[in-house]
């Protein structure tokens, strides 16, 4: 079916969220939303899933104009969503995640007919290469195929219309692959797909055509054949942008940061890091790559002191941290961008100012004995949100209320509002749009050039290039490669993070 | 003006919980009024109107309860009696006598609130705090002057924050769940008390009661208007420690680091041990100083409102500090107002029972329905057709910036 958007204006108070949005997609057309976040991506799709409804302006399906008074009218509409975030039971097994709501009843007393649910999700499977197991139970099924189970829920409720909300972010590269074949098979079908991101690579590589939107405004239209990311980021972000990351050669200095034969468990008592053995000098940047889940995360949490370390040594500038607490492993200059920044970076309740000496507040200047020196601490939040530019209403706004952009600015502030010897990076910018990426790059090779020694962790091949002067590679466990300089390339890195020696 | 709305924002919904309490506690005092619904077929103007009188007359002797007779008061300060003057204040000093242990116990939930630890034990360390008072009076009676008072305070402060350190230890060592821990701690706390009271140390002589010998004799919290020669009145500085403790509260939580390390741990445990704070240190140390407090609390009561130990000390002072805390939102000063609410109500209600025969218990009716109100900020904004405030996630502006 034909989607058509016309002239959508939303109003929050003090927020124009979406000022007269048109956009329109063709029966099996892929259409990409792209826009940094704020850029009124959500509150659009909100609109058309008929959780909000618009100030002003139509939505029109087949020619026809419809209005959505709650999310029922827009799935009898045929517009099925799946969120960012999965909407299904973890206790369930896959046939009855798929047909709550929607559920064909058989007998007098009208029982779910799970034999017939059964027979069409198979169906759906099999048509659509979806590949779901039916019987399982949702909470032990991979992140990727969760996903596609909420594919699977739109089309069983006979949705034309599919609007996928940041699909990949929870995704690996190879799940990420998979479900752009997904998305082919069910355009080639004549299903209409919306697929919101903010990630160029990705709109380039499997939408018909691209629509940015721009702080709630249409930006323009583009067509991906003829369209370069760089186009793509000017239009999102309203001026250009360095995709690359710049920085001069790096210039090694002593070790600082010294691994050798670390072992770690996970929080299962599985052992996660299997004999792992890296050192990082001073003035350079070295990129552990790996595929989520193969003990970067670990490893990390052990060499910041949170996690106990089962055999091996750590040290760093020549002091063992092999059985430091996280104060001691600060202590010694050690700056910490956390994996997930909402749960263990920030703290969402408390103000800017407060997060912004999470982590130095028992020092002078922002102690004075017991009492904390609160003129100190309100000058140092002012000076922070200055020189990394957070926008934000005041130092006194709760963390949780700024844009994933400000959030991590506020980390990265702190972090390095210390002397800083090394830095631990773990996907500093996971979730984050394009101009903020930017700017923590900026910054983190800026310290490297000041001298501290940088160790990255990020599942974006993407990012782990461009930013590692050496690239290590983590697969099962072990650091499985370590490649200098220009023999850090995709195909070479790829093959590492997918086992092959 | 922006500094006003950050003070007084947080108190909207508990003041709008209130009022929303005592309307509904008029309709109950309506359709409990027997006689006037009989009266409502043959003369329904006269019924409807004496009913409302009913009401008014009954929230009037609550006020008259609570904190006396303006007029009388004056009168008898120029020109009184100190009996008379004791007879207008007493109402008002009672209402604030009501109200010490309330605020001890109001602070000792709030800053364990804080901390993210459920301090469910209240009542226990304040039990426990009373009793380890009594038994150092008893044991340093004879000492000079302020010897015996002080130590008994102490005493009592101690075995409370010990009694408040073992299930703080047990969370942070073991994972032992803090709610289940502090339920059974009470139980244990009250048969110490039990225990200790049929010892012939404690015990008064000739009594069956689980009751101590007198201790008023010994030594006593001073009274605050004793100095003026106006008997009979219980107020004692008990009160006036609360406020500071209620000023000490504020200041350790919002202008000191370990105060900083206790309200992050609060929000996000996961967060505070990223940042370097120990963990269980912070929950160790807020159910200590948690138990210290409810303990102050129960010392000022044996010490100072009444004359000897006994099993009953807490007439629940240690639950209704959970509810208390919550209406406070577990803010120090708010913490202040709330019990001297919760004071009013208990003081006032002798009167109002008194007066006009309406039972005692519309005013427990009143206190839960309040608790209730704050408990559902939704259901209390949509009766009073507020705009929802915000908040850091799940607001329409941050769906917008999503």
């Amino acid at each position: 079916m034909r989607l058509e958007l016309k002239d959508i204006t939303k109003q929050f108070p003090g927020v124009l969220a979406n000022d007269r949005i048109s956009i329109s997609a063709d029966r099996g057309e892929v259409l990409g939303l792209l826009g940094e976040n704020g850029a009124g991506k959500t509150t659009l799709m909100n609109i058309l899933s008929g959780l909000y409804r618009p100030d002003s302006g139509e939505i029109l399906i087949d020619g026809t104009p419809r209005t959505f008074n709650d999310p029922a009218d827009a799935i009898d509409a045929g517009i099925g969503m799946v969120h960012q975030h999965f909407q299904l039971v973890p206790v369930f097994d896959v046939v009855s995640s798929v047909a709550l709501g929607a559920e064909s009843v058989t007998g007098p007393l009208g029982t779910f007919d799970r034999a017939a649910a059964r027979k069409r999700v198979v169906e759906l499977s099999d048509q659509y290469n979806l590949h779901v197991p039916p019987d399982a139970d949702i909470e032990d099924l991979p992140v990727g195929v969760r996903q596609r189970v909420e594919i699977l829920k739109a089309l069983y409720r006979k949705s034309d219309i599919l609007v996928l909300d940041e699909p990949s972010a929870v995704l690996t590269p190879a799940e990420t692959e998979e479900l752009f074949g997904i998305i082919r098979g069910l355009a080639a079908n004549g299903t209409t797909v919306i697929f919101i991101t903010h990630k160029l690579n990705e709109v380039l590589e499997v939408c018909d055509r691209i629509t940015v939107l721009r702080r709630g405004r249409v930006a323009g239209t583009a067509d991906p054949k003829t369209t370069t990311r760089e186009q793509l980021a000017n239009m999102m972000v309203g001026r250009d942008v360095e995709l690359r990351v710049v920085k001069g050669p790096a210039t090694p200095g002593d070790v600082v940061l010294s691994l050798k034969d670390i072992v770690v468990r996970d929080d299962r008592d599985h052992i996660a890091v299997k004999g792992a053995s890296l050192d990082v000098r001073a003035g350079e940047i070295v990129a552990i790559a790996g595929v989520q889940g193969n003990g970067q995360t670990e490893l990390v949490e052990a060499i910041v002191g949170l996690r106990t370390v089962d055999s091996g040594t750590m040290t760093v500038g020549g002091v063992d941290i092999t059985q430091a607490t996280p104060r001691q492993v600060s202590d010694l200059g050690v700056a910490h961008i956390p994996e997930d920044r909402g749960r263990d970076g920030l703290i969402n309740y408390m103000t800017v100012s407060e997060n912004y000496i999470l982590d130095t507040y028992h020092r002078a200047p922002y102690s004075k004995g017991v009492r904390l020196d609160l003129e100190a601490i309100q000058e140092g939040a002012k000076e922070g949100v200055r020189d990394f530019d957070i926008r934000t209403p005041s130092i006194h706004t709760l963390a949780g209320s700024l844009s994933g952009g400000n959030q991590q600015k506020v980390v990265v502030a702190r972090e390095f509002s210390r002397p800083v010897k090394l830095v631990i990076a773990a996907q500093p910018t996971r979730g984050l749009d394009v101009g903020s990426i930017e700017y923590i790059h900026k910054r983190i090779v800026e310290q490297r050039d000041a001298g501290a020694a940088i160790l990255i962790v990020s599942t974006e091949l993407e990012e782990v290039i461009a930013v590692g002067d050496r690239v290590a590679v983590m697969f099962g466990g072990e650091i499985v490669g370590i490649l200098e300089g220009e023999a850090a390339t995709f195909e070479a890195v790829g093959m590492l993070m997918g086992g092959a020696q | 003006m922006k500094r006003a709305r950050r003070i007084l924002g947080p108190a909207v919904v508990p003041a709008l919980a209130i009022v929303t309490a005592f309307i509904v506690g008029s309709i109950f005092i309506l359709i409990t009024d027997f006689t006037n619904l009989q009266r409502l077929g043959t003369d329904p103007v006269g019924a409807i109107g004496s009913a409302a009188g009913g009401i008014i007359a009954a929230y009037q002797a609550m006020l008259a309860g609570a904190f006396g007779d303006p007029g009388r008061i004056a009168a008898a300060i120029q020109g009184g009696t100190p009996r008379q003057i004791a007879g207008a204040i007493r109402p008002l000093s009672e209402t604030l006598v009501a109200a010490t242990p309330l605020i001890f116990t109001g602070l000792a939930v709030a800053i364990a609130f804080r901390t993210s630890v459920f301090n469910i034990g209240v009542e226990g360390q304040f039990i426990l705090g009373a009793f380890g008072s009594a038994v150092g009076l008893l044991v340093l009676q004879g000492l000079p002057a302020p010897i015996p008072l002080l130590g008994a305070i102490i005493a009592g402060v101690i075995t409370g924050a010990a009694w408040g350190f073992i299930p703080g230890f047990l969370k942070a060592r073991t994972g032992a769940h803090e709610v289940i821990t502090t339920i059974m701690l009470n139980y244990v706390a009250v048969q110490i008390v039990l225990f200790g009271l049929r010892s012939d140390f404690l015990r008064q002589e000739g009594s069956s009661q689980p009751i101590s010998k007198l201790l008023d004799g010994i030594a006593r919290v001073p009274g605050i208007l004793a100095p003026f020669g106006i008997p009979g009145i219980r107020l004692h500085y008990g009160f006036v420690l609360a406020l500071i403790m209620a000023a000490v509260v504020s200041w350790f939580l919002f202008k000191t680091t370990k105060g900083f390390e206790l309200r992050a741990a609060g929000f996000n445990l996961t967060a505070a041990r990223y940042a370097g704070m120990s963990a269980s240190g912070s929950i160790i140390l807020a159910m200590t100083i948690s138990g210290g407090l409810a303990a102050l609390g129960g010392s000022m009561e044996v010490l100072g409102t009444v004359p000897q130990m006994s099993n009953d000390i807490s007439s629940g002072f240690g639950f209704n500090a959970i509810a208390l805390a919550l209406l406070a939102g577990n803010r120090p000063f708010g913490i202040v107002l709330a019990a001297l609410l919760f004071g009013a109500l208990r003081t006032g209600g002798g009167l109002m029972q008194v007066q006009t025969g309406i039972p005692l218990d519309l005013l427990f009716f009143i206190q839960a329905l309040v608790i209730m109100f704050v408990a559902a900020p939704g259901l209390v904004r949509s009766i009073w057709r507020l705009r929802a405030p915000r908040t850091p996630t799940g607001t329409a502006v941050d769906g917008a910036r999503a």
